[in-house]
């Protein structure tokens, strides 16, 4: 079974590259300072995460919740609410995705830039 | 095309769309976009072994054509044809290579569509912020393709067509 190999090594390699991918994109994330809404590309809305509010998003087909620090959206128009079900995002980089509505939340900034100046 | 070679690309058309029907009724499992098992992938594959690739290529665009215009809308049909076709671009490649077994031609053939979906994302919502999922579409796309290949696996070495 010489396959064995070839077999593992591709296996292996795709898990090692989601791995590395994940670290890369998780390790050092600060929590965010707000959240940008983009529709169809363009920005659209920038809310902070720290002003607490119901926000219905794109004329009303998706509405977004920020409390405390973090955001989600509460409702979206489309039958499948993947999007109210990827929960709730506050880390820098996280991103909430309404394919249907071509929508992203995305959140922004950290305070990175403060610890390094502290360090 | 003999009339035998037809209704068996008509009835592997038949069978994909079917396992994409009952796939497309199963809640989504996990909230990440893409994330999905791929079950019509199991006649591709199957084809890809028994009936030769430009068979496989016709039933896969067909059934994504198809399942597109029934289920779906012109969007869904665009992520759609272009996973299935750097998917299908991949496990060609690999196959010919006669290194890897079906599982694993499989495998590539996961990953390379959920990466080939994203891309297209990232087209389609003007944004790149989409890579976020990358990883966890990598992650899905092995086990997905795993699964998928061992069960192609199983009907590859059990149905004889030439009985």
């Amino acid at each position: 079974m010489k396959k064995r190999f070839w077999d593992a090594l591709l296996i292996g390699g795709c898990l090692l590259l989601a791995a590395v991918l994940f670290l890369v994109s998780h390790l050092g994330r600060e929590a965010g300072a707000g959240v940008i809404v983009r529709v169809d590309g363009e920005e659209v809305a920038r809310y902070s995460l720290y002003d607490n509010g119901t926000y219905p998003l794109n004329g009303g087909t998706n509405t977004l919740v920020i409390e405390n620090g973090q955001a989600w959206l509460s409702h979206a128009d489309c039958p499948d609410e993947l999007c109210v079900k990827q929960g709730k995002v506050r880390a820098d980089g996280q991103v909430i995705t309404c394919l249907p509505n071509k929508l992203t939340v995305t959140v922004y900034g950290g305070e990175k830039n403060d610890v390094d100046l502290i360090s | 095309m003999k009339a035998s070679k037809l209704s068996l690309l008509a009835l592997s058309v038949s069978l994909a769309m079917i396992l994409s029907f009952v796939e497309s009724q199963i809640p989504a499992m996990v909230a990440i976009p893409g994330v999905k098992v791929g079950l019509a992938n199991i006649v591709v594959v199957f084809a890809l072994y028994k009936l030769g690739w430009k068979e496989a290529v016709v039933i896969s665009l067909t059934r994504v054509f198809l399942v597109g215009l029934l289920f779906g809308n012109g969007i869904s049909i665009l992520y759609s044809i272009t996973g299935a076709s750097v998917s299908f671009a991949a496990m060609v490649l690999l196959k010919q290579a006669k290194v890897f077994s079906t599982m694993a031609v499989s495998v590539a053939g996961g990953v390379l569509h959920n990466l080939g979906q994203i891309a297209m994302a990232c087209v389609i919502m003007g944004t790149d912020v989409l890579r976020y999922y990358a990883p966890f579409l990598i992650l899905s796309g092995t086990l997905a393709g795993i699964a998928i290949g061992v069960l192609a696996a199983i009907m590859i070495r059990r149905i004889d067509l030439k009985a």
